[in-house]
């Protein structure tokens, strides 16, 4: 049954820090950064107005955020923190030990560009880097999604056969800084939908256990594979747990957001907030009779390989949108899109948009449908 | 003495004789003077140190790194470092 939500203007920070607010967690170890901030800023007031309970722990660097988020999450206490950019890079190293001790941590990522150039703006570099850490790593397209997302995180991260921390990616300033009507579910249907945290061994459970201790050659590799198998069922999870939001929000996320794909023979292939303009063009476009559609990806982490072939794998063409580069190498997205739709005959094209926050103009996006915009390394349209 | 340790101790590998990182000397104990007090064992910050029961019986080198705690810590001194 679909309970009764009421509409806010919020930026996608604060529909963040309401959907930490509402899931109440026990420990917050956090560092500011930019676009972070508005996260931890807005939780930090509603905290001290006595509207959440978590233990508030002002860490001197994002490195210790992470750190003192594993020993909470291995203690017992449901954990959450947010970061951006330098700070997701300095916390890179426990971000793969947070994945390998298999802490449910929850963290909110205001997706900006890595330095240098030092810039405060979007991209998904700061993604890349740790998407190979072992987290489930998520992308919302605007606030609503981030609110939704952050509200699912918990179940997704704590369940059994997971328990890995899971990222939830909002586009710096795009979705943290702008303000949008967003629906929040009532603060108690959010604490019956999270439950109790519950993990297996946890340090103040009554058993004496030991957590990250040195693995040997002779087990390093089944942790590694198991923890790998561990974020292969995280898109189940995802499923199972989108499908009883669904009956708590009524609102339906997948892994895969497909937007009039299913008469489409071109497509855009993307991440993030992007899709929206993508989504608009793309109406635009089918008011002229163009057969086109978007394919948003807002599971990357798992990435739901089978589902994306199965969605792709019919059209002619498709362009993918990087947010990101890999220097040396193909887009990191789209490397994974042509290993996903290998041996069809489907056609691909990369492109780079969007580094250091510089604006995806509809034009630009109509040029990616006509052909007619440089393929990778892409769109450097003019500032 | 033994309650103090009330978990399953485990090398840190099962299958890799750890004890080859040692490069100071293997700790040997002289039985006559031990008194079963079992300071070695729980200082041992590995689990190098043989029990039968709450009984000590000596080291295993397979796992000891050769750190000589158990060593300072012994208060009959029965416990002392050899050349391998």
């Amino acid at each position: 049954m679909t309970v009764l939500t009421s509409a806010k203007l919020l930026t996608g920070g604060e529909a963040v820090a309401h959907a930490m607010r509402q899931v109440n967690p026990d420990v917050v170890p956090v560092y500011p950064i930019t676009p972070q901030t508005p996260i931890i800023e807005t939780f930090a007031k509603l905290a001290a107005a006595g509207l959440a309970d978590a233990e508030i722990v002002n860490v001197e660097s994002e490195h210790s955020a992470m750190s003192a988020a594993v020993g909470a999450a291995l203690a017992g206490a449901r954990t959450m923190t947010a970061t951006s950019s330098q700070g997701l890079a300095l916390m890179a190293e426990v971000v793969y030990i947070a994945a390998s001790m298999r802490a449910p941590v929850v963290m909110a990522v205001g997706n900006r560009a890595l330095s240098g150039p030092i810039n405060i703006h979007c991209d998904h570099s700061d993604a890349m880097l740790v998407r190979d850490s072992g987290c489930v790593q998520l992308f919302a397209q605007d606030a609503q999604e981030a609110y939704d997302l952050m509200v699912m995180a918990p179940r997704i991260a704590e369940r059994g056969d997971v328990l890995l921390p899971v990222l939830v990616g909002l586009d710096g300033f795009t979705v943290t800084h702008l303000a949008e009507p967003v629906e929040l579910l009532p603060d108690e249907a959010v604490r019956e939908f999270v439950g109790e945290y519950s993990i297996p061994h946890s340090l103040l459970g009554g058993d004496v256990t030991t957590h990250g201790p040195f693995a040997m050659p002779d087990s390093y590799f089944e942790l590694k594979v198991g923890q790998a198998r561990a974020l292969d069922c995280a898109l189940h999870a995802f499923a199972e747990v989108a499908h009883e939001f669904a009956e708590l929000s009524g609102r339906k996320l997948g892994v895969l957001d497909a937007y009039r794909l299913e008469d489409a023979g071109r497509a855009i292939v993307l991440l993030g907030s992007t899709a929206g303009t993508v989504k608009d063009v793309v109406d635009e476009l089918r008011a002229q009779e163009e057969e086109v559609g978007v394919l948003a990806i807002r599971s990357f982490r798992p990435f739901p390989r089978g589902e994306i072939r199965a969605a792709l794998e019919w059209l002619d063409e498709a362009a993918v949108l990087d947010r990101a580069l890999s220097p040396g190498a193909f887009a990191p997205l789209y490397a994974e899109i042509a290993a996903a739709t290998y041996n069809t005959d489907l056609h691909l094209r990369s492109h780079v948009y969007g580094l250091g926050g510089r604006d995806l103009l509809p034009e630009h996006i109509r040029a990616v449908f006509a052909g007619t915009a440089p393929d990778f390394p892409g769109l450097r349209w003019d500032a | 003495m033994a309650e103090l340790k009330p978990w399953v101790e485990r090398s840190t590998s099962p299958r890799v004789r750890t004890g080859g990182w040692r490069t100071a000397g293997v700790p040997r104990a002289d039985l006559e003077r031990c008194t079963n007090c079992l300071l070695c064992w729980l200082y041992c910050p590995d689990s190098a140190v043989r029990l039968d029961g709450t009984t000590f019986v000596g080291f295993d080198e397979d796992v000891c790194k050769g750190c000589a705690v158990c060593v300072e810590v012994c208060p009959t001194d029965a416990i002392r470092m050899e050349d391998e």
